[in-house]
């Protein structure tokens, strides 16, 4: 996995509630049986004026000039401010996996779904809670000013604006530290082989029938 | 020991280890898989030269995908081909159990668990699927899972995991004539939010839950993940165990009466604490019907479409921009609603239940000449095949309802059931997000007696009244 330390980069406001994974990523890009090239469907429905399916050459569609991905001032964006609730509804992993390979590695919401929380950290991208009257500020700040970056600090846990306020986020000790050093779960968990085992001895006793 | 609710009980119980940090391993009994989300998980075994940890914990499927008519021609897009394909190729590799999309067993992952006996009071159950909360019905502890965790729980069998705060929701009362378990559900969602149960893993408790049947309860589990919650919960009862016995996957004979005795201990202590509590009286559900682009934008039959005049400065841009979405004006009474498709089906509503209920409604109806298509996908092969015994099948087609074969169907419009832009579309689904039924389609969420009687009258109508 990608590690994760520290990131200073152009942020892009996406102003709505309640993104849910199906406008991150819609389900016709779903049938592919790969990791990679979500990207460039990444809010499909949003971003593109005409409907996107998975066979398309996405440099030939027609953009849609309103969406906030699609502005010049935000292009090259690898910082994502959004609303509540980022990431409801569907589990798969296609949306963090489409943010990911648009070049977006962090994002910033007051709250974000679980299901979706969880899978950004499988793939080295940050989600960060802020309070919602700080994100309100930011929101503020970016739209006031063409260029605007932030710096996310990891290991300091920490997010600094242009004119130098610093913003402290919270995160899990073990979330942190996988992504401060590109670790990959399954080899972590595979060193607690024997307990695995041991547990597994014991339950499959107490409950035959499993 | 201190009082316990029913998720500190399933937690403790398959705890494999606690780190100091608040991480854990939890042991997982069972694995559902289907074709979306699992073939990356796959290769990526293959890649670290891995196996699955115990394929006898797993159960495969293909559903998104798979067409619900003419079946026997195959897959026609080749895309969703290819990932049906891969998930046979897979099972086959690994050794993997699988009822392929020509066995009577197929059908939704969520409706084939529980039908199986595949899911069982006290497990640990996951799936590369936010649905997977529905097997919580069944006193086990269910969540949906990404496909990286898929991965995980295949080699490791454990999942990395962090305790869930527990919130009851207590509801009382019996229901009313017409009231579901679709419409608790979705009254819960409209009372807390989308978000009200995030970070939370909810159990339903009371009197008209303990008077819900399983596959009612199923309903209201699935729908947990729509209030935020990854895992929804039921005590373990008689009726658990009566729906359970006999299945093929649920213990036999003398261990069918050890399993039992254990199970009755799942449910939550007296007195055991929740994190969060929250009541409501069943007695004054109404049917109900979403407007929106998210579950909590739901009114009851006899309301209307907000003004966002009307509503909180902070909530007033989201109800004008699904209002839009919509093509609903403000103050429209919900059941002056016309729609042009009706979609019975998904891991919400397509059990055989289900199917009964929508079926009592059609009973001797047409539908309306504005509904276009009205389709009735049934869980299972095995529902499928339950409902044509008691010629349910006939009751619909002499309606004008389409009967297919099962899978998720217009639910997310994977395979070629979708609605066209514009079109509007009482679904028993779970969804209302832009775009979830078809690029550009309007959902409104409800029951299968709603949907049924929607599809006769051509519009919303108070199916307590029918």
């Amino acid at each position: 996995m990608k590690k994760f330390t520290k990131l200073d980069a152009l942020v892009v406001p996406l102003d709505r509630a309640n993104v849910d994974t199906d406008a991150i990523i819609p389900k016709q890009f779903l049938k592919s049986i790969k990791r990679s090239g979500f990207g460039p469907n990444a809010f499909d429905e949003w971003r593109y004026l005409d409907h996107g399916e998975p066979d398309m050459d996405n440099s030939r569609r027609p953009l849609n000039p309103d969406f906030v991905l699609n502005k010049p001032r935000y292009q090259g964006a690898q910082i994502l401010l959004a609303r509540e609730n980022f990431g409801c509804g569907s589990s798969r992993e296609h949306a963090p996996w489409a943010l990911d390979d648009y070049g977006f590695r962090a994002i910033i919401a007051p709250s974000f779904a679980d299901i979706f929380y969880n899978n950004c950290f499988k793939n080295g991208l940050l989600p960060i809670r802020l309070d919602a009257d700080k994100v309100d500020t930011l929101f503020r700040e970016v739209e006031a000013r063409e260029g605007y970056r932030l710096a996310i600090d990891l290991e300091a846990q920490t997010i600094a604006t242009p004119s130098g306020r610093v913003f402290s986020f919270e995160i899990d000790a073990f979330r942190k530290h996988c992504l401060l050093n590109g670790l990959d779960d399954i080899g972590l968990t595979f060193q607690h082989v024997d307990e695995i085992a041991a547990y597994e001895k014991k339950h499959l006793a107490e409950s035959p029938w499993l | 020991m201190s009082a316990q609710t029913l998720y500190d009980k399933l937690w403790n119980s398959h705890l494999v280890r606690q780190d100091e940090d608040g991480a854990a391993l939890i042991y997982i009994d069972r694995q559902l898989v289907h074709e979306v989300t699992s073939p990356q998980a796959f290769e990526g075994l293959r890649l670290a030269g891995r196996k699955p940890w115990r394929t006898a914990s797993m159960l495969a499927v293909p559903d998104h995908n798979v067409p619900t008519a003419h079946r026997e021609a195959g897959i026609a897009d080749p895309i969703s081909r290819i990932q049906v394909e891969t998930l046979d190729a897979n099972c086959a590799e690994f050794g993997v159990t699988e009822f392929k999309m020509d066995d009577i067993r197929q059908g939704i992952v969520h409706v084939i668990g529980p039908e199986q006996g595949a899911t069982l009071p006290g497990m640990t159950v996951v799936c590369g699927d936010s649905h997977t909360s529905t097997h919580g019905a069944f006193a086990a502890l269910a969540h949906g899972i990404g496909t990286s965790e898929v991965e995980h729980v295949m080699a490791t069998q454990c999942l990395v995991a962090k305790k869930s705060h527990s919130m009851e929701v207590r509801i009382e009362g019996e229901l009313p004539k017409g009231v579901t378990a679709k419409d608790i559900a979705l009254a819960v969602i409209g009372k807390i939010g989308t978000a009200g149960g995030t970070g939370y893993a909810i159990e339903f408790t009371g009197s008209t839950v303990r008077a819900l049947s399983m596959e009612s309860r199923m309903t209201l589990c699935n729908m947990a993940i729509e209030a935020g919650a990854r895992a929804g919960m039921v005590a373990a009862d008689e009726t658990t165990f009566a729906y359970l016995k006999g299945r093929p996957f649920a213990p036999q004979g003398e261990m069918w009466d050890k399993a039992v005795e254990q199970w009755r201990g799942l449910k939550s202590d007296p007195g055991a604490v929740f994190d969060a509590v929250v009541v409501l009286d069943a007695t004054g559900i109404r049917p109900q019907v979403t407007w929106g682009t998210s579950p909590e934008m739901v009114a009851g039959i006899d309301g209307r479409v907000p003004d966002p005049e009307s509503v909180s400065a902070e909530k007033r841009e989201g109800v004008e921009r699904a209002l839009a979405y919509m093509g609903l004006k403000a103050n429209t009474p919900i059941t002056e609603i016309k729609i042009d498709k009706v979609f019975i089906g998904s891991c919400t509503n397509a059990r055989i239940e289900d199917m009964r209920a929508a079926a009592q409604i059609a009973r001797g109806k047409k539908i309306a000449p504005n509904v276009k298509q009205a389709l009735v996908v049934p869980g299972s092969g095995l529902v499928k095949r339950q409902a044509e015994q008691e010629g349910l099948d006939k009751i619909f087609m002499e309606a004008g309802f389409e009967w297919r074969d099962p899978g998720c169907s217009m639910c997310l419009a994977m395979n070629d059931d979708r609605l066209e832009p514009g079109e509007r579309c009482a679904s028993t689904s779970n969804r209302n997000f832009e775009g979830r039924q078809g690029q550009g389609g309007r959902t409104h969420l409800v029951s299968p007696e709603m949907a049924a009687a929607a599809a006769i009258a051509g519009h919303f109508v108070d199916v307590s009244k029918w």
